[in-house]
């Protein structure tokens, strides 16, 4: 067989294909480790969810040849549309037939297995994508043609929110990556950027920070837009309030190594002392946080902007800020309607909503054992099967959606490191290899792949160590269950079948 | 903006991602060190050490509570697999429906148990739990569990000693800092009353759960463990042999027995029938039913809580009072034609007897209406503006003697019984509009008066003691268990010590004047006890009277004084004055020179005769 298409091995990326498999291996060890406690039997036994994944792992396997080994490349092309529709449809349907999991619409239970159409949804979603914006005619800068892909992207996307399997939803504004290596423009991206900063700013910091995260990216981002002549000065200027900022706190460290290391002579000329702060002028300083300053400057700032972007016309500065000032207003006004005007059981359905409703029931406290179970593993971790948190139940869903915590816990950062080394080699080198592609198809595909492991990536990491909301959706490979395991899988193997045909640049 | 320089701008912003990540990562694991504290934390298991609990001794160091070990049959449902449920059963000996009942009732609780253990089986016998231990290994998730409980190698009666049980809720809360649920607590008698000092110190063994969920080795090698105290023991003022006697005389009737040593207030038997038996104080939840649903209130301790009308032998106190007022001499003589007349055509009446009679005679033959004179001339004195104001200078006389107001005993739940004071005659009548013949049934310990049985042992001991008591207490000073600086100290009444043996010498005749001479109390008499003794015959609203008796032996230094209190027994000499007798000749020869008075004592049954609510 190699014999007859001698270029066959030439060009399958065998370093993908390497990272694939090596990423299913730490997931099966990983999920094995997880559930030794609270199964019978060995690694290899189907009664338990490591003997399950090993089943899913070979399926996945055959699955991963007939899509390399026996089905053309082009098949997938003229498979966008009717692939698409027929997802659609079943997304559709599943809202229907399927039975109550946690509260979400989203499983087919198909007797022993049971299955999740929005997995697949994103396959069909991708190539279809792909085969659209692939089309000679297609136009970014065209409005007809951005909303179309906007709606290729967002029809799934709503009717998975209408399944109450928000967190898969979320993976979705990944594809936005898509677009803009298509040509979409950097704004889109950045406020794509501020909404998610605003979303999750507000769920974790709360409405504070939120606005300060603001102030600094409008700061950074308006002394980027200036022109040159004034950029220099911008910059200047970010970098003294900078400064500024944290000059209380080092005056409040050096009084601490004052306190320490010098007689009391010098440490009277750099910080109060007790009972004297009240006739000494400069005696808040020290207690002023970098927080304040920035605070202050942003307001400060503020006017003198309006001020230029009014004494040049500059339309478009205007224009961001009274965007700022509202999504500001935004931010305040969320919290105060959240909280203040609406009623108890409209509150509960927009949590529902945004997937909040898990954080209710204990998500505090699932975040906290699992930044327990990550903490406690160190540099090193406490060896495989070693672990504590993750094998007594401490951590929930311990196998499938924060198996990572068991990486983290046994193998320690280094673990953590390799994990997710793997995975940026892993787009990394799906980015490189679809810019090496001729035809746009590919290309476009491949960025898609890239995209649904980033988001994936992204959240689920970022669940587990405390720096997302916690959404339930599972780490690519590794995570226990078929659904997630066949898509990315599909997913992926699509991409080195389309890549193994391609004319390349080099 | 060139569209192939978007791709790199991607990868730095995916680098950007992955250091922010890495960066938390790497705070979480190597920078912060609370996780690893965190984490220990949940890996541990403390494992609490119960202490053992004081052993309770008499005053001759006989046990009267000790420890022994029960077995349990303790489940982990989660660790529970298909077994041989008839096997099971039959090496428990109980029924395959009832452990499939109580695994179906684990079923359903599995939320709360989690992986804890279920006690399935309590305190099963010996023998049941060595079988089960043998074919254990048999039944995955059953476990024998070892624990200590109270032995009562005694009958000193249940509500003496008091039951231990384990703290609900209620008492959690009243104690947040000394128990957790699970604990076992004294909950009244002696139990109850030396909590603190019986309870012992928990200790803890704490161990480090590997991954596996298997405890691996004491947590940082048993440096922060801390072994249990065990409680101290109590040495009690009671003495076995007398308080089981007790018991045993006692058996169907109502009422109480209460000795005393005079000399230093130590109670030397308190019994209170009928009572919980110590057969049941072991394992009282499984009797609670039983016990809580009797007629006859076993729980209620009458020792202490019953109050009663004293009857006669609250004459003492009057004449006591008398003599200290000065409105009485000894040899005053006063006449009763069977009864005491007053007003128009009221009488108190009285038994056959010679008259008149002086003092000595009218304790020996409790004569009504010589007390009701005493009592009409101490309120009715020159030296008071009206008879509200004697009435009260009367009830302070008759409060130093403890009545009226809880005798501040270390016996927990003590009742205080109450004597009159003229507020309350004037609520009922209206001030001014009632006299000395109005209350005249306090003469005779009636009417409004109310004592319990233990106010009448103390009062017979400060007669014994001639006019003083200690107050009656029931633990002794023993090693590391200190009392009370006010049980050493003796209360002196308002009644000078001279007063008392002409008093006393009734006493003595009542009992040792011999049949036929008028002693009320001839029944009582033993050779060479010289025993002094008042009967009293107190009105029973519900059927016939209560026997009442106090006495105290010998007359000359005491060594002890006993009041015997028993509901519908008729005349005080009929029941209450032999068994007190009983019981000082116990305690003072050790054995019974009047078998078949002791025979007819042990087999008599009231509890017929008892009606209740």
């Amino acid at each position: 067989m190699t014999r007859e298409r001698p270029h066959t091995r030439q060009s399958i990326d065998w370093w993908l294909v390497g990272t694939y498999l090596l990423l299913i291996f730490i997931g099966w060890l990983n999920i094995y480790a997880a559930t030794h406690n609270a199964e019978v039997g060995g690694m290899f036994s189907f009664a338990t969810r490591a003997g399950k994944q090993l089943v899913w792992i070979g399926t996945a396997l055959v699955l991963a040849l007939i899509i390399l080994f026996a089905i053309p490349a082009q098949f997938w092309e003229a498979m966008g549309i009717p692939l698409y529709a027929f997802v659609l449809m079943l997304l559709v349907l599943v809202i229907f037939v399927s039975s109550d999991v946690k509260g979400s619409h989203s499983w087919f239970d198909l007797g022993p297995i049971r299955f999740q159409p929005a997995e697949i949804s994103k396959i069909s979603t991708s190539l279809l994508l792909a085969l659209f914006m692939s089309q000679q005619s297609f136009r970014m800068s065209r409005f007809r043609d951005f909303a179309l892909a906007a709606l290729i992207i967002g029809l799934p996307m709503l009717v998975i929110v209408a399944e109450s399997e928000t967190g898969s939803a979320l993976v979705y504004t990944g594809f936005i990556f898509v677009l803009y290596r298509e040509g979409l423009s950097g704004w889109w991206l950045g406020l794509i950027g501020l909404a998610i900063a605003l979303f999750v700013g507000t769920l974790t910091l709360g409405a504070f920070y939120s606005t300060l995260i603001l102030v600094g990216m409008l700061t950074v981002g308006t002394a980027m837009a200036q022109p040159k002549r004034f950029r220099p000065r911008m910059l200047k200027g970010l970098g003294f309030v900078a400064v500024m900022a944290f000059v209380p706190m080092q005056l409040r460290w050096l009084g601490g190594l004052a306190t320490d290391h010098m007689d009391w002579m010098s440490r009277r000329a750099w910080v109060p002392q007790a009972g004297e702060s009240e006739d000494y002028f400069w005696s808040f300083l020290p207690s002023v946080t970098p927080v304040q300053v920035l605070l202050i400057a942003a307001f400060l700032l503020l006017p003198m902007l309006f001020w230029y972007a009014w004494k040049h016309k500059d339309r478009f500065l205007g224009w961001s800020l009274l965007a700022f000032v509202a999504s500001v207003m935004v931010v305040l006004s969320t919290d105060y309607v959240f909280q203040n005007v609406l009623q108890d059981h409209q509150r509960r359905r927009i949590e529902v909503l945004l997937g909040m409703k898990e954080d209710l029931a204990g998500a505090g406290y699932n975040v906290n054992q699992s930044k327990i179970a990550i903490g406690s593993g160190g540099l090193l971790g406490k060896g495989y099967l070693e672990g504590t948190q993750t094998s007594f139940g401490f951590v929930p869903e311990q196998a499938t959606d924060f198996i990572f915590c068991t990486v983290g816990e046994e193998w320690g950062f280094v673990g953590c490191l390799v994990v997710i080394l793997l995975y940026t080699f892993l787009i990394v080198r799906l980015i490189l290899d679809a810019e090496r592609c001729r035809g746009k198809f590919t290309r476009i595909y491949g960025y898609c792949v890239a995209s649904c492991v980033f988001m994936h990536l992204f959240i689920n990491v970022g669940m587990t160590i405390g720096l997302m909301p916690v959404i339930g959706i599972p780490l690519p490979l590794l995570s226990y269950g078929g659904s997630s395991l066949w898509a990315f899988t599909i997913l992926i193997f699509i991409f080195l079948a389309l890549y193994r045909d391609e004319k390349k640049y080099f | 903006m060139k569209q192939d320089t978007r791709h790199i701008r991607l990868l730095i912003g995916l680098g950007a991602v992955v250091l922010l990540l890495l960066g938390k990562i790497f705070s979480l694991q190597i920078v912060d060190g609370k996780y690893k504290e965190d984490a220990d934390r949940n890996a541990t298991i403390y494992e609490t050490i119960y202490p053992t609990r004081g052993v309770i001794y008499d005053r001759n160091g006989v046990i009267l509570v000790g420890n022994k070990v029960a077995y349990d049959i303790v489940v982990h449902p989660r660790e529970v697999k298909a077994f041989d449920t008839l096997a099971l059963a039959t090496t428990l000996g109980v029924t395959p429906e009832f452990i499939r009942g109580r695994l179906q009732e684990y079923r359903r609780r599995r939320s709360s148990i989690g992986s804890q253990g279920v006690t399935m089986l309590r305190t099963v016998p010996a023998e049941t739990y060595m079988r089960f231990d043998e074919v254990k290994y048999r039944f995955p998730g059953f476990r024998g569990q070892v624990r200590s409980i109270r032995d009562y190698p005694v009958n000193a009666g249940g509500n003496l000693l008091g039951y231990v049980s384990e703290v609900n809720q209620r008492y959690i809360e009243m104690h947040p800092d000394d128990y957790r649920s699970g604990d076992y607590a004294g909950m009244t008698g002696i139990e109850a009353a030396r909590e603190a000092e019986l309870r012992g110190v928990k200790g803890y063994h704490i161990y480090q759960r590997n991954s596996r969920n298997q405890i691996e080795q004491p947590y940082k090698g048993g440096a922060e463990d801390k072994e249990a105290v065990p409680g101290h023991d109590i040495v009690t003022t009671i003495d076995a042999a007398l308080q089981q006697y007790g018991q045993e005389l006692m058996q169907n009737k109502v009422g109480s027995l209460v000795a005393i040593e005079p000399s230093t207030g130590e109670i030397l038997a308190l019994v209170s029938s009928p009572g919980i038996d110590v057969s049941q104080l072991a394992d009282i939840g499984k009797y609670w039913n039983e016990i809580s649903q009797n007629p006859y209130k076993p729980m209620y301790n009458r020792a202490v809580q019953a109050s009663y009308p004293p009857g006669s032998v609250f004459k003492l106190v009057n004449g006591l009072i008398g003599l200290q007022e000065g409105v009485l001499r000894p040899e005053m003589m006063y006449p009763c034609s069977r009864g005491y007349h007053f007003g128009s055509g009221h009488k108190l009446g009285c038994h056959v007897h010679k008259s008149p009679l002086n003092m000595e005679e009218s304790i020996m033959m409790s004569c009504n209406a010589y007390y009701c004179y005493v009592l009409k001339n101490i309120l009715d004195q020159r030296k008071f503006d009206d008879v509200a104001e004697g009435l009260d200078h009367w009830r302070e006389m008759v409060m130093s003697f403890g009545f009226g107001r809880k005798l501040e005993s270390d016996f927990p739940a003590e009742l205080s019984g109450s004597i009159p004071s003229s507020k309350l005659y004037n609520r009922s009548y209206g001030k001014g509009r009632w006299n000395s013949t109005t209350v005249i049934s306090l003469s005779i310990g009636q009417g409004e008066i109310l004592a319990t049985p233990m106010h009448l042992a103390n009062l017979c001991a400060t007669i014994a003691n001639r006019g003083h008591y200690y107050i009656p207490h029931i633990v002794k000073a023993s090693e590391g268990v200190e009392i009370e600086e006010r049980f050493t100290r003796p209360q002196y009444t308002l009644v000078d010590t001279l007063h008392f043996p002409k008093l006393i010498k009734g006493m003595w005749r009542a009992v040792n004047s011999g049949a036929g001479m008028g002693g009320t109390a001839w029944v009582a008499h033993v050779d060479s006890l010289d025993i002094c003794g008042k009967t009293g015959t107190a009105q029973n609203p519900r059927g016939a009277d209560n026997s009442v008796f106090i006495c105290f032996a010998p007359m000359d230094n005491p060594k002890i004084a006993i009041a015997a209190y028993v509901e519908n027994g008729g005349f005080g000499a009929t029941y209450a004055a032999p068994m007190a007798s009983l019981m000082v000749e116990k305690y003072l020869k050790g054995s019974i020179s009047r078998p078949a008075l002791e025979k007819r004592m042990l087999e008599a049954n009231l509890m017929d005769r008892v009606k209740h609510d």
